[in-house]
């Protein structure tokens, strides 16, 4: 079968459960196809030849009742891998090979599922473009010299390119939706608390989460049920019951309330975005939702609160790179210096911004007018959510202001680069989850996404909407193969 | 409010991060417009808001102080730049 990797996940799965294909010839397909693929530079390490032998090994005594069985799958180089290199995107983990395994890619080997290799990404997760990636930006499928966006530029690239069928990405203000709008794949930020952020390198914990980026919301669903378990080893990980999101999976949403919030109008927009945000209302509608106007008055301050909460986390998580106990190590002419110079050196310009201003805003004498300032905006953003729920079910916007950009375009600018994730951040503060779907191309023909926003622990809601939302919409990503060689 | 290279050089000491004076510059200019953009939040009146710091609305859960791993000395060892078999190895500290 020659059009193997052009295959949805959840065929894939159909088509090895009913021996149709082997673990071998699916895994074997997306390794060649990776093989020509290297100008996309999705990858940072490939474990190509150890996902054959490990397909090969699945078809001897295949357990076809699993999820993701013999399924190939390439993750985000964030997740910690036991014995497999995990960088962050950074020089300061070149040479990391952990001990240990993330839960949630340990969930998705349980239940099958082989890995291909660790996937780009911004440094530490820093970043809307996969520019700050010590291991070089990663192209976007759609065209040649495009942003696939970030930080799981990456994973983004490897699903929108089909170098592997599905995969897993981290959101700390957008990391996930952003890249799948400009990529024109599916991604879905779980509700703050579902997915175990055990051995996933931490950039800012109160905001970030791990979830699945797909070609459709099918899949999606299929793997955010995989990995969204309750797990002791991270603290903060809720334990709620979970549904079985791939078979519940509904494209009835009649009379579901979906409200648009008219701060989300912002100045500037293109109007492309303003055209493709009315079709999806319309689309909505089609489904037999009902469509509420709504208001998130503090929406204008989630960016600058953002800022300030999650560059303060950063640094304080990122104090544990000192060239001691793991890592880069700089020569120094004493301790203090070696740490200095270790970490001057081993981390990228944009790291060491996020880390100074995080630094800055907890230091003495200014943590009250910047962090303690921020949380109690970010209690404000929260509350608009709150009284916004009392009315609807879910919330329609766009995912991103604008369509992929130009590599080098705005990576000199870190506030206009910032403002890329002004559709995307508020659902993190508020710890909410939020899915973008491919709604729309631009005039370039360049993919548009859709965000629909959740209550806290409502996955399925939003996944049902995107599902129906889906059908209507009927996108087909362009892609052109112009990488292959 | 402007942040000088006076600061900049305390936050780099903080955050021990070493700058030269070409990096001091450029992260100055770089941090000024960042917080040019966030003194936006001065607008917001926030005396009685209580700050969030947690967006999950349950308490965590307490479990009992159990050892669960042992004999981890080699795997903590592994990746250390520097070792001795038994200890992380560091420059000399005292004289």
């Amino acid at each position: 079968m020659s059009d193997i990797t052009t295959q949805s996940l959840t065929s894939l799965v159909n088509n090895i459960k009913n021996k149709k294909l082997s673990s071998e010839e699916v895994t074997q397909a997306f390794v060649d196809r990776s093989e020509k693929s290297k100008e996309l530079n999705a990858y940072i390490t490939e474990d190509f030849s150890n996902a054959i032998n490990k397909a090969k090994k699945f078809d001897q005594n295949p357990n076809l009742d699993l999820k993701l069985p013999g399924i190939p799958m390439a993750v985000k180089d964030l997740f910690c891998t036991e014995n497999i290199r995990t960088t962050a995107g950074s020089k300061i983990l070149e040479n990391f090979i952990p001990t240990y395994e993330s839960t949630v890619t340990q969930n998705i080997w349980n239940e099958g599922a082989i890995l291909l290799g660790k996937l780009n990404c911004d440094e530490f997760a820093m970043g809307s473009s996969n520019e700050t990636s010590f291991y070089g930006n990663v192209q976007n499928p759609i065209d040649n010299g495009l942003v696939p966006g970030g930080s799981s530029g990456g994973s983004a690239a490897a699903v929108s390119g089909q170098l592997t069928p599905i995969t897993i990405g981290t959101d700390t203000g957008g990391s996930i939706r952003q890249p799948a709008s400009f990529t024109g794949t599916v991604g879905l930020k779980p509700t703050y608390g579902s997915c175990s952020r055990y051995g996933i390198v931490a950039f800012a914990s109160s905001l970030d989460q791990a979830g699945p980026m797909a070609q459709n919301v099918e899949d999606c669903a299929l793997l955010q049920e995989v990995i969204s378990t309750y797990d002791k080893k991270d603290s903060t990980s809720i334990d709620f019951k979970r549904n079985d999101y791939s078979k519940e999976l509904t494209k009835n949403i009649k009379g579901k309330k979906i409200g648009i919030p008219k701060e989300y109008r912002v100045e500037g927009m293109p109007k492309e975005i303003e055209d493709l945000w009315q079709k999806g209302i319309q689309y909505a509608k089609e489904c037999g939702a009902e469509i509420i106007d709504i208001s998130l008055p503090n929406t204008s301050y989630a960016l600058p609160t953002y800022y300030i909460v999650a560059p303060a986390e950063a640094s304080s998580n990122l104090a544990r790179y000192d060239g001691v106990k793991y890592g880069f190590r700089a020569k120094g002419e004493n301790l203090i210096d070696m740490y200095e110079k270790t970490r001057s050196e081993g981390f990228g310009a944009e790291v060491q911004r996020r880390i100074m201003i995080g630094t800055y805003v907890l230091s003495s004498g200014y943590y009250d007018a910047y962090y303690l300032k921020a949380q109690k905006v970010r209690k404000l953003i929260k509350n608009d959510f709150d009284e916004a729920y009392k009315k609807v079910d879910a919330i329609l916007t766009p995912s991103t202001p604008s369509s992929a950009f130009k590599i080098g375009e705005k990576k000199d600018d870190p506030v206009s680069m910032y403002l890329n994730d002004i559709f995307t951040v508020p659902v993190n503060l508020a710890g909410l989850p939020a899915i973008s779907i491919p709604a729309g191309h631009d005039a370039s023909g360049y993919p548009l996404g859709l965000q629909i926003i959740g209550k806290a622990f409502k996955e399925q809601e939003i996944l049902n909407v995107a599902y129906a939302m889906e059908d209507k919409i009927n996108f087909k990503n362009k892609i052109t193969d112009w990488w292959i060689k | 409010m402007s942040i000088d290279l006076k600061t900049i050089k305390h936050i780099s000491k903080l955050s021990r991060i070493s700058v030269d004076e070409q990096k001091a510059e450029k992260l100055a200019g770089d941090l000024n417009s960042i917080f040019e953009f966030i003194e936006k939040l001065n607008e917001l009146n926030t005396d009685k808001v209580e700050p969030l710091t947690s967006v999950a609305e349950t308490t965590l859960k307490f479990r009992s102080d159990e050892v669960k791993s042992e004999n981890i000395r080699e795997q903590i060892i592994k990746n250390s730049p520097e070792d001795n078999e038994d200890f992380f190895v560091v420059p000399k500290v005292v004289e």
